[in-house]
């Protein structure tokens, strides 16, 4: 007899085999070597997900785990500006995942070390040898995240930060796109030395489909920003993954829009380990059509006197679906957590789809948890009062989406970025207006 | 300037539900027309009906402003050409500002009207000045639509949009209600300070408290969804002293 569980797991390491049997390691010095293989090891035994997971069972996997990428028509961005452009930043571009040094700024920045992972994977030994593919193994607990251990075996590129002050100007990670099939993999590592501050900023639709890890560590005292916009291009797919851990008195805000997209998955995997950190993760999203969004938090708690939010708000219509699944879990330790969440959608009309799964799990017994999740349509009473002072339907319309979205929005702490979001939602919104 | 003739209308979702019942009524341009009545004789659906909320259909008659058919036009369409409703209940908007809310609205109906949009600068000079004379704090105009706002406030915020938009024709639903003396005495300022010759209003009330700071040119007595009775100022204080079942009754 063969039991259900063992069925599943045969089916997940058929599926792990047939994507990397024709793929071999990507040649390196010993420490990136040692993390592939180990990672490859790992998602052997774990296999890749399929659609029977408990963990994607609104989201089905197929296509991000498939050999092949299906191909993503590139979106004409002529009429547009590109984001964060009136930011003061340090720009790192990369195209259908491959750097281009001649789009990027100097990857010199003070109190910044910036390096490529395609160069520092040719050395013996690099800092980041402790933190890529650690935290990742790490947040394969309890839930397994096998895309993201195929991010570390197999990625090739993406940038090494170490921050250790407050850095002058945000690093702006700009992924373009050039090919209408290529398969990117991209696999960050972010580190924040006790007391630094630093800003990432993320934009672009990356390529056909984008498996992107991102790995942050933030000490004792350290800030890190990080605000991210997923847009056009709307047959793309991504599986992104943020892998953070948080020391004392740190503190990591994450916000990610997405506009679009045929298939994203976006998880973020935070864990508080020193007393006092704060971690917020937020994003909003606005779909239109063939759109399945996901956001997947686990958010755990293991250190007293912590502080988490979660807020999420999602626009939909046309047959676009949105996934939450966020988890909150305070470990017995972890004494005083003040943990939120809130997920809510917005449904423009009957077509579109809302599925939310929030979770919470406490083991210590004095703590501040709350969650909700709703789904809704156009509050029909404030749409009459906008119209009733001549402000056209379309455009009541607008300014009720935006204000809905707004509490996510004012999880960005640097009004500028907020703005230049803000200002990307509303065009984005005017371009989709029935 | 609004003619309402034989106005029928019932809800939509269940039509032996019938409220209006033939409402005739002409407000002239200066004139002030106050329309008392009971409470669910139709005076607030009335108003509704009048700016086209949802919910009501309307199954006889017809109501025109400047000759223009109302009953034709989208809410924001009868806006643009002149009406306001006061709301009895103004609806809070968390996440969206009261300033855009009122620039939007201001050049929403310049633009229908064809006429050039104010700029960031001179809206906020104009919203300042004219918030000074109702005694709105700026505080409040940087704060979501009525979104926590007191009940005084959100009446007078009602009234400072009326003032913006400089209407021709302005409905005012129980605009007293929830108010206390000062803030009466306040919001009738607001509106005596509007009344001008080429403007008329019609004021919806339970109680003649507030008709002695707007003088009424008109008085309507409304029940069971028609005008019953018209007169001068002298019918609202007959109503104050004699209660509305003596008319009732009369008629």
């Amino acid at each position: 007899m063969v039991f259900p569980r063992q069925k599943l797991l045969a089916q997940k390491r058929d599926a792990a085999e047939a994507r990397l049997a024709p793929l071999s390691l990507p040649q390196g010095g010993k420490w990136i070597t040692a993390a592939r293989e180990n990672a490859r090891a790992r998602l052997s035994a774990m296999g890749l997900p399929v659609k029977r997971d408990e963990y994607w069972k609104y989201t089905d996997p197929a296509t991000l785990t498939a050999a092949e990428a299906p191909e993503a028509a590139l979106f004409q961005t002529a009429d547009e500006a590109p984001l964060f452009d009136a930011q003061d930043r340090l720009k790192i571009v990369f195209v259908d995942g491959v750097f281009d040094a001649a789009a990027s700024d100097d990857l010199a920045l003070e109190g910044v070390e910036i390096a490529l992972l395609s160069e520092a994977a040719q050395s013996d030994l690099h800092w980041a040898r402790d933190l890529y593919g650690a935290l990742e193994a790490d947040g394969q607990k309890p839930v397994e995240r096998p895309l993201a251990t195929f991010n570390t075996a197999h990625a090739t590129e993406g940038v090494l930060i170490r921050a250790t002050g407050k850095a002058a100007r945000p690093i702006s990670l700009v992924y373009r796109r050039r090919d209408a099939g290529a398969d990117a993999v991209l696999h960050h590592v972010v580190k924040l030395e006790p007391g630094a501050e630093l800003t990432v900023l993320e934009d672009g639709p990356a390529a056909a489909r984008f498996n992107q890890v991102m790995e942050a560590d933030v000490a004792d005292g350290a800030t890190l920003h990080h605000v991210r916009a997923q847009g056009r291009d709307h047959e793309r797919r991504t599986a992104a993954h943020l892998f953070a851990r948080l020391g004392e008195g740190s503190v990591f805000k994450s916000f990610t829009l997405t506009a679009n997209g045929a298939m994203v998955r976006n998880e973020a995997v935070i864990r508080l380990n020193g007393k006092g950190g704060v971690a917020h993760i937020a994003g909003t999203t606005v779909g239109d059509g063939a759109f399945h969004h996901d956001d997947t938090v686990f958010i755990t708690h293991a250190a007293p006197g912590c502080e988490s939010r979660q807020v999420f708000k999602k626009v939909l219509r046309h047959g676009a679906v949105g996934v939450f699944q966020g988890k909150i879990l305070v470990e017995q330790p972890a004494q005083l957590t003040d943990g939120y969440q809130i997920s809510q959608a917005l449904l423009l009309d009957e077509n579109a789809q809302f599925l939310a799964k929030p979770e919470l799990e406490i083991y210590a017994d004095d703590v501040k948890c709350s969650h909700g999740s709703t789904s809704g349509e156009i509050d029909p009473t404030s749409l009459f009062y906008l119209r009733a002072r001549g402000i056209p339907d379309a455009e009541a319309k607008l300014l009720l989406v935006l204000a809905f979205l707004a509490e996510a929005l004012d999880e960005i702490e640097d009004p500028s970025l907020a703005e230049d979001l803000r200002e990307r939602i509303e065009n984005w919104l005017r371009r989709h207006a029935d | 300037m609004l003619e309402i003739k034989n106005l029928h209308a019932e809800l939509e979702e269940d039509s032996e539900v019938k409220i209006l019942h033939g409402v005739d009524l002409a407000v002239k341009a200066g004139e002030v027309h106050a329309i008392m009545g009971p409470n669910g004789s139709g005076k607030s659906t009335l108003g509704y009906v009048l700016s086209g909320r949802d919910g009501y259909e309307v199954t006889e008659g017809s109501a025109t402003l400047e000759g223009a058919d109302l009953l034709d036009m989208e809410p924001e369409e009868r806006a643009a050409a002149g009406l306001f409703l006061a709301f009895q209940y103004p609806v809070e908007i968390p996440g969206v500002g009261n300033m855009t809310f009122m620039r939007t609205a201001v050049n929403a109906q310049r633009k229908a009207r064809g006429q050039e949009e104010l700029s960031a600068g001179d809206f906020l000079k104009l919203v300042r000045a004219k918030a000074k004379d109702l005694k709105i704090e700026p505080e409040m105009l940087k704060r979501p639509v009525n979104t926590g706002f007191s009940g005084g406030e959100k009446k007078r915020n009602e009234i400072l949009q009326m003032a913006l938009l400089e209407p021709k024709m302005c409905v005012l639903d129980e605009t007293d209600s929830g108010l206390d003396v000062d803030a009466m005495k306040l919001v009738a300022d607001g509106v005596n300070a509007l009344r001008d010759e080429g403007r008329a209003f019609l004021v919806i009330t339970h109680y003649q408290r507030l008709l002695n700071h707007i003088t009424p040119d008109v008085v309507h007595i409304m029940s069971e969804g028609r005008i019953i009775r018209t007169g001068g100022p002298e019918l609202a204080l007959e109503v104050e002293e004699q209660g509305y079942g003596h008319i009732l009754e009369a008629v």
